[in-house]
């Protein structure tokens, strides 16, 4: 009875987050451009699916994602964590890393718009960009943000230093890497960071502050979405680089043949 | 129905290594008893659920609504209402966004507990309040920046680096307080709304204007939606931080 009646007020809620989009939308689509929609019943079925979807989807994330993440940050984390006079290394949190990097890859890969978009790019590129090259090469890239934003938490760099370093990284490789390949690797940051993965990234970035005497949840909380939403391109920049040089071998290796 | 069934195997093989992490670092690395992740179950059939009806619908009605939209837009040749709608879009959307709504308030007590602002309610909401509607400018602006670009066909890595160098620059007068929060408001705002949308406008857009191609044009716009923020909201502070 209490899940129907919390689905309720989360169904309310979605509603007001989708309904006025959607109704801007076709007001525009419809009165000011003067369309027709076409297949509107689609579009319609297709609107309560996104809004009932969203509201199962934050529920669920609420009862069994976030508790999780908080769960396994308090249990994995080395004993003496809280105290502050043991001082615990930077290192000894490596169990703390390992848990991130997975679940936080695995959280992108269930991230239903990297899948929508990653569908997208393979349909417009003729099916030269694998689905899920795409999804792994993201997903690897929010894995290892996040990790690097846990390891920047427990051993106090500023985020400033840590972001100025993944954007010039992300400048060099610009010049070097293939034209077409740059909008899309830039925006898959953004992509792969909606629903499910904030959730699981802020349930690691509040466990991780608040274990820490040192820090302050407040204070030291945020930044972990930055990274894992900036590091992204790195990864899928990377990939394309890769996937040109061996391109290009293999290009050259029939060229001439030994 | 076949397609539906298809789609519900594909999204439980997606949430398959989720619950594979969880269950190896709880009863391998901690050795503790399976019994103690049955209250999760409920949570997962949930996500489970909304998933498979997410996706669908994503697909049903966001992407083909976006694309349309911006075809009609881009045969209407009305430079203006291109602008007007993806302002409005931007500002709109991100205004009423509950994530950034939370954010913001979040990033009021730090303000606070840095001393930045006073610690009285009133202060706080005038502080949340602020940030959100600087928040919704930033990306309101970002997807006139995005669709402008694409239509005169501007290069994107020159906006985006040197975005990178203006909040690098910003991040040394900007007061460390605001600091969290203006690299956060980027990835905050990208919604599962947002994304489909703003994506298949750019798609529709590159692929209904002659010359432009809809892999190297239409994309971008999200990594402006990224960038904007962390400007705005850096300058906002570090105005907010000399009166």
């Amino acid at each position: 009875m209490d899940l129907i009646r919390e689905l309720g007020s989360t169904l309310g809620w979605t509603a007001k987050d989708v309904l006025p989009v959607a109704l801007f939308m076709l007001f525009v689509y419809c009165v000011v451009l003067r369309q027709k929609l076409a297949r509107a019943r689609n579009v319609i079925a297709g609107l309560s699916f996104v809004t009932v979807g969203l509201a199962l989807l934050l529920l669920g994330v609420d009862k069994a994602l976030f508790p999780a993440g908080r769960m396994m940050v308090e249990q994995l984390s080395p004993d003496n964590a809280h105290d502050a006079a043991a001082a615990p290394s930077w290192a000894s949190f490596h169990l703390i890393y390992l848990f991130a990097f997975c679940i936080t890859f695995a959280a992108a890969i269930a991230e239903p718009t990297l899948f929508a978009v990653a569908q997208r790019v393979n349909e417009l590129s003729g099916g030269a960009i694998n689905t899920w090259g795409l999804r792994i090469a993201a997903a690897a890239g929010v894995a290892l943000g996040v990790t690097l934003g846990c390891m920047r938490v427990v051993a106090g760099v500023p985020l400033h230093w840590c972001l100025t370093a993944v954007f010039v990284i992300i400048a060099v490789q610009t010049i070097t890497a293939p034209r077409v390949i740059l909008p899309l690797a830039y925006d898959t940051g953004g992509v792969s960071t909606t629903v499910v993965t904030v959730p699981v990234v802020a349930a690691l970035g509040l466990g991780l502050a608040e274990l820490l005497p040192a820090r302050n949840p407040l204070l030291d909380g945020f930044g972990m979405v930055a990274m894992a939403c900036m590091v992204p391109a790195i990864v899928v920049l990377a990939y394309a680089q890769i996937a040109m040089l061996f391109e290009k071998r293999a290009r050259r290796r029939r060229r001439e043949p030994e | 129905m076949r397609l539906f069934g298809r789609m519900v195997l594909g999204t439980i093989r997606d949430m398959a290594p989720v619950v594979v992490v969880v269950l190896f670092f709880h009863s391998i690395v901690l050795g503790q008893p399976v019994s103690r992740l049955f209250p999760l179950i409920e949570g997962t059939l949930l996500v489970l659920a909304g998933l498979v009806l997410l996706v669908y619908g994503l697909e049903l009605a966001l992407f083909p609504l976006g694309e349309s939209l911006a075809n009609a837009l881009a045969l209407r040749g009305s430079f203006v209402w291109l602008v007007l709608f993806a302002f409005l879009l931007g500002f709109g959307t991100t205004f009423a966004e509950p994530a950034l709504t939370a954010v913001a308030a979040e990033a009021a007590r730090a303000a606070a507990s840095g001393g930045a602002i006073e610690h009285t309610p009133d202060a706080l909401a005038r502080y949340a309040f602020g940030l959100r509607f600087v928040v919704a400018l930033a990306v309101g602006c970002a997807l006139t920046l995005g669709v402008v670009r694409i239509v005169f066909g501007w290069p994107l890595p020159p906006l985006v680096i040197g975005g990178y160098v203006l909040v690098v620059a910003l991040t040394l007068v900007a007061p460390p307080a605001v600091i969290g929060i203006a690299f956060d408001s980027g990835g905050v705002t990208t919604s599962v709304i947002t994304v489909p949308l703003v994506t298949a406008l750019g798609i529709g857009l590159a692929s209904s204007l002659a010359g432009r191609n809809a892999m190297s044009d239409g994309f971008g716009t999200i990594a402006l939606v990224l960038v904007m923020p962390m400007l705005f909201v850096m300058a906002y502070g570090t105005i907010l931080s000399w009166i």
